[in-house]
């Protein structure tokens, strides 16, 4: 088992008053808090900082904490002294869950067993847990299976909590858009006592995706014309999720229109739209045939974009 | 380490509904911070009465953000209503962003 440095984590010297720490804590909880920060390990900070802060702030803890003594270095191997099992307690089950081994061992030692004892009748529901999932696009758009590992816990007979980790195969259904979540039902923390375990909560996240982007169930795609294709109209085959289309490009259009392939996006009630996003490229003016046609253009049908735009 | 092969999930969008009880039996709060909530004007139910209210996805989801910012940073209501919309905001700019960056 590792130790932990609370006072490292938290950026605290070891002398620091209760209100040192307090202020500490309430910066880092509002700079890592999973609601607030868009940092990859948020959730991970979060947990070290609020158990550290858990220890420190209440002078009993903190005393049998500082017991331990000066030396110890955070992730180092920590071997418990003799006599330290239970001096500490004071921590219920549903605290437990998610704090590292070293925490457990130290606060856990029998406390969250004797409370559950003392309380037969003690009933919680399990806490619902959250995480998250990148997917394709493809993957929204046919539903998919997908295989997360998961940190959960059991509660032994003593009511302690036990680390395990959890492999679920989780079907996604078709549909899903970006933001929206997953909910499965009593996958989350078990219950306390015989209540029902919590739910777990999948937010999803697309996986950028070389040729469509997502708003909501709409689906973008930038499509590339020559100026005659855009000038004269004409029938190109575009992808969609769904696989490929002929789309009818009415004459005149110009750059930045938006065609709408209707219902091509991601399925639902109502299912999404897919929009075109044109974009005329112009054929590169590298022979003297091609310049020659340029300039014949030029001759022949005067044309100033710039014209109503005052310069 | 166990595989387990889960049924369907359940897609909390717009169609989710959920009248007073339920939301409150989901999200696991009192049911004094649901009522607090919609009168900041937080959660948007559909109906007029407690009894009559219909709740969305979208509102189980932020009474659950609700609930983390509260008990985990001790914001007040006023507080907690605010810091919903911000995030809100922040994330649909951080979306626009992304589509902007790709």
């Amino acid at each position: 088992m590792e130790y932990k440095d609370y006072y490292k984590t938290l950026g605290v010297e070891r002398s620091a008053s209760a209100a040192e720490i307090k202020r500490a804590y309430k910066k880092l909880a509002r700079k890592y808090h999973p609601d607030v920060s868009k940092e990859k390990d948020a959730e991970q900070q979060f947990k070290a900082i609020n158990e550290a802060y858990r220890v420190l702030r209440d002078a009993d803890k903190r005393k049998a904490y500082d017991q331990l003594g000066v030396h110890w270095r955070e992730g180092q191997e920590f071997r418990p002294p003799p006599d330290w099992q239970g001096r500490a307690q004071g921590f219920s089950a549903e605290d437990l869950g998610g704090y590292s081994d070293f925490f457990a061992q130290f606060f856990g030692g029998g406390a969250a067993g004797a409370g559950y004892h003392r309380e037969q009748s003690f009933r919680m529901r399990g806490q619902d847990l959250h995480a998250s999932i990148e997917i394709s696009l493809e993957d929204a758009w046919h539903g998919a299976a997908r295989s997360l590992s998961l940190q959960g816990h059991d509660l032994d007979e003593q009511g302690r909590a036990m680390p395990r980790l959890r492999q679920l195969n989780v079907q996604i259904p078709a549909g899903i858009h970006e933001g929206q979540q997953i909910r499965l039902a009593g996958q989350g923390g078990p219950g306390i006592g015989g209540a029902p375990a919590g739910d777990l909560y999948l937010q999803v996240r697309f996986a950028p995706h070389p040729l469509f982007r997502a708003e909501g169930r709409d689906i973008f795609l930038e499509l590339p014309l020559t100026p005659w294709e855009a000038a004269l109209g004409a029938k190109i085959p575009v992808p969609t999720l769904g696989g490929r289309v002929e789309m009818q490009i009415p004459p005149g259009s110009q750059s930045g229109r938006k065609l709408r392939l209707k219902e091509r996006g991601l399925p639902g009630k109502p299912a999404g739209d897919q929009y075109l996003v044109l974009r005329i490229e112009t054929p590169p003016a590298d022979t003297e045939a091609a310049r020659e046609l340029y300039r014949k253009m030029a001759a022949e049908m005067p044309f100033n974009p710039r014209q109503g735009r005052g310069f | 380490m166990t595989r387990e092969l889960l049924p369907l999930g359940e897609i909390i969008d717009e169609h989710v509904r959920l009248n007073l009880d339920q939301l409150v039996q989901r999200c696991d709060v009192e049911l004094e911070l649901v009522i607090a909530l919609v009168h900041e004007g937080a959660l948007e139910p559909r109906g007029e009465a407690p009894e009559e209210w219909s709740f969305s996805g979208p509102d189980l989801l932020r009474l659950q953000r609700a609930r983390r910012l509260q008990r985990d940073l001790e914001v007040n209501l006023a507080g907690v209503a605010l810091a919903l919309d911000l995030l809100d905001e922040l994330d649909s700019l951080r979306q626009r962003l992304r589509q902007l960056e790709s």
